[in-house]
């Protein structure tokens, strides 16, 4: 007979009130908003799943979606393939290598409204460095002007300020293959080229899945940068998710609207999410599991 | 195949100075064709080095690589179309053993019928017939550890196969199985294997010729019954063994050895030990025997203790300040702890080592001619 001390519950206690108070009741006000037409502080409606269906018919937001989406996967095919090439390209030892690593780190460590305050003087035509040589060059350049110069900035001032981070986890796990691989590559005579394909890659999947996480949610929930730069604008050619929900929230203050999208919103980085893992993964252990059958 | 010369000193530093700075000495040395050896030694001693020297993964400091005559210290481990295996199995995760094995004939454009052709022979060879289609990734470390192997056994120019602590990460009762191959491919194949371990059972088993290395040097280069009967260094005679050789303080006083103020009678020619005065006797556990008291050749010595190892009991013994260990047959009782009893220690196996700790000249010639012949 097994006996059962229902006491122990008591010793996870702590942690239940913790992750309550901050994470579950603070969600379970955003529910709560999001089925209530708040009217005033005193007059409250239910109204069950009226938001989310105005939420979901609003042509703005669906806009907004389909820019974060194609932002968002833009910054992948970017950052990814670019961070790899960075990684790839750093020495491996030295003072060389430890110059490199704080070189690369350091638009790592500036704040996001920085960043954006940083892109929006370099741009502009009259007193940045990148806007006026765009103009002596007699490229027709305005972030504030033209909506595709405006999308493009905010993409590279992304790839500028968050590819160091994909190429700081690909160099360590480049620096994690033994040399036997390198050495094992050389003796079998293959190229530059065989030794990424079959040793580097493969090797780097680990890292590779947590990069390509790490930089979709962030870009998903991208807002300062673009703030700061255009202000979501000209039109609303840069006016991501947050940036909408935060007009709707704080601007408009239509709580009710705002919650069901932030519901909706996090729904949408959770599914997204979890089919890039997913698939990531499987294209490391179908490789696996094609050995118990092959 | 090839024969392999080699005459060179590496040091991973630039400008070195004192012995200390070099991983290898210089050192002079031919590997045969068709002979496998192994390089034997405690970590650290450069048996590594200087197998990468061999292949070509490092280039040595000073002095020249031959293979069959031909420079080759310039070229890359490609060039001098050698094969290695490291101490963990390198495989490419995502392809399958038999996309594994085709690899290096790939890269040197090997038409992909001849591919087939070597690829199905060297599976069969080493037993992965069946896995072919299977992804390297899945498979247990010693089929790993073969398809690294297979991979420089394709190549049908290969001129060595150079091993680095191959069977480290093998469990133990694959280690056999996997060594009995490689003695069965070195047989089929004729080829110049070099295999680097520190574990001597492993070296003796495998090897025609055991290169013992200490510190950069190598000690001594023999065949297992060289090294046992004969150790031409203290460093072999104890490192050899199981345990190692027994080495007592000892000098001529004129009438015969001195150990530990007792005299032992001898058949070594006495000119050569009275000449050394002062030197060093060797005697491998395994010939010290209990005899009668008073034995001219023995020495009254106090049991410390007796261990049973299973297929041997393990004596240990003490006179003075010197201790002696002693394998005796395991169905005998043996003394108990505290007595006092007589080891021989002085007869046809026993060698002599100067201050140098090098092996004194001859100090047995029936034993030189038979070890020589």
């Amino acid at each position: 007979m097994k006996t059962v001390n229902q006491k122990a519950w008591l010793l996870i206690l702590p942690v239940v009130v913790c992750v309550a108070f901050s994470a579950i009741l603070p969600l379970m006000t955003v529910v709560n908003y999001s089925v209530q037409d708040i009217i005033s502080p005193e007059r409250r409606v239910f109204v069950g799943t009226e938001w989310f269906k105005a939420v979901m018919r609003d042509d703005d937001l669906q806009g907004a979606l389909w820019r974060q989406i194609g932002f968002s996967f833009s910054v992948l095919l970017v950052e990814i393939p670019l961070g790899i090439a960075l990684a790839l390209s750093m020495p491996a030892k030295g003072w060389q290598a430890s110059a490199v690593l704080v070189i690369v780190a350091i638009s790592l460590l500036i704040p996001w409204n920085v960043v954006g305050t940083i892109w929006q003087i370099y741009g502009r035509t009259d007193i940045g460095l990148l806007g006026a040589t765009l103009e002596k060059l007699g490229i027709d350049y305005s972030y504030t002007g033209n909506s595709i110069d405006a999308w493009l900035t905010v993409l590279v001032m992304d790839v500028w300020h968050w590819t160091p981070l994909v190429a700081l986890l690909c160099y360590a796990g480049l620096r994690a293959i033994p040399d036997a691989y390198y050495q094992a590559a050389s003796i079998d005579g293959a190229s530059k080229f065989a030794v990424f394909r079959y040793i580097q890659l493969p090797k780097l999947r680990g890292v590779l899945v947590i990069a390509v996480l790490l930089r979709f949610m962030d870009s998903f929930m991208i807002y300062t940068e673009p703030f700061v730069l255009t202000g979501g604008g000209p039109g609303n050619a840069t006016t991501f998710l947050s940036q909408y929900l935060t007009q709707k929230a704080v601007g408009q203050f239509d709580l009710g609207p705002a919650a069901a999208f932030s519901l909706i919103y996090f729904l949408i980085i959770l599914l997204l999410s979890f089919v890039l893992y997913n698939w990531m993964l499987r294209v490391g252990t179908a490789e696996k599991a094609g050995g118990t059958h092959g | 195949m090839a024969r392999i010369e080699l005459d060179l000193a590496h040091a991973y530093k630039p400008a070195p100075r004192s012995d200390d700075d070099y991983a290898l000495l210089p050192l002079k040395m031919d590997f045969e064709d068709g002979g496998a050896y192994a390089l034997l030694g405690p970590s650290g001693c450069g048996k590594t080095t200087l197998l990468n020297a061999i292949s070509g993964l490092i280039k040595p400091s000073q002095g020249s690589v031959k293979f069959d005559g031909k420079d080759v210290t310039a070229l890359t481990p490609q060039q001098r179309n050698i094969a290695q295996v490291f101490q963990f199995p390198v495989i490419y995760d995502t392809m399958t053993v038999a996309e594994n094995l085709a690899f290096p004939l790939k890269n040197r454009r090997v038409p992909a019928e001849r591919i087939k052709q070597r690829v199905g022979q060297i599976a069969e060879m080493l037993e992965l017939s069946g896995q072919l289609g299977q992804r390297a990734a899945g498979l247990a470390a010693d089929a790993k550890q073969k398809i690294s192997l297979g991979r420089g056994l394709v190549r049908e120019d290969v001129k060595a196969v150079l091993f680095d602590e191959p069977l480290t990460v093998i469990d133990p009762h694959l280690k056999w199985q996997l060594r009995r191959k490689l003695k069965q491919i070195h047989h089929e194949l004729k080829l110049t294997l070099v295999y680097v371990t520190h574990d001597q059972v492993e070296a003796l088993t495998f090897a025609d010729q055991v290169v013992v290395m200490e510190r950069g040097r190598t000690v001594q280069v023999g065949s297992a019954d060289e090294l046992f009967e004969r150790p031409t260094h203290t460093f072999v005679g104890h490192f050899i063994g199981s345990p190692g050789m027994n080495f007592l303080k000892a000098r001529w006083n004129g009438r015969g050895i001195e150990v530990a103020g007792h005299t032992l009678s001898t058949q070594t020619s006495p000119a050569l030990l009275a000449a050394a005065a002062d030197f060093t006797l060797g005697v491998r556990p395994e010939y010290v025997s209990l005899v009668e008291s008073g034995d001219p050749t023995a020495l009254p010595v106090e049991v410390t203790q007796l261990q049973d190892v299973g297929t041997y009991k393990l004596l240990t013994a003490r006179i003075g300040n010197e201790i002696l260990r002693v394998r005796l047959d395991p169905h005998l009782a043996g003394p108990e702890r505290g007595a006092q009893v007589w080891l021989k220690v002085t007869g046809a196996h026993t060698c002599y080592y100067g201050a140098d700790q090098r092996l004194l000249a001859d100090a047995n010639p029936a034993l030189a001619a038979r070890v020589n012949a």
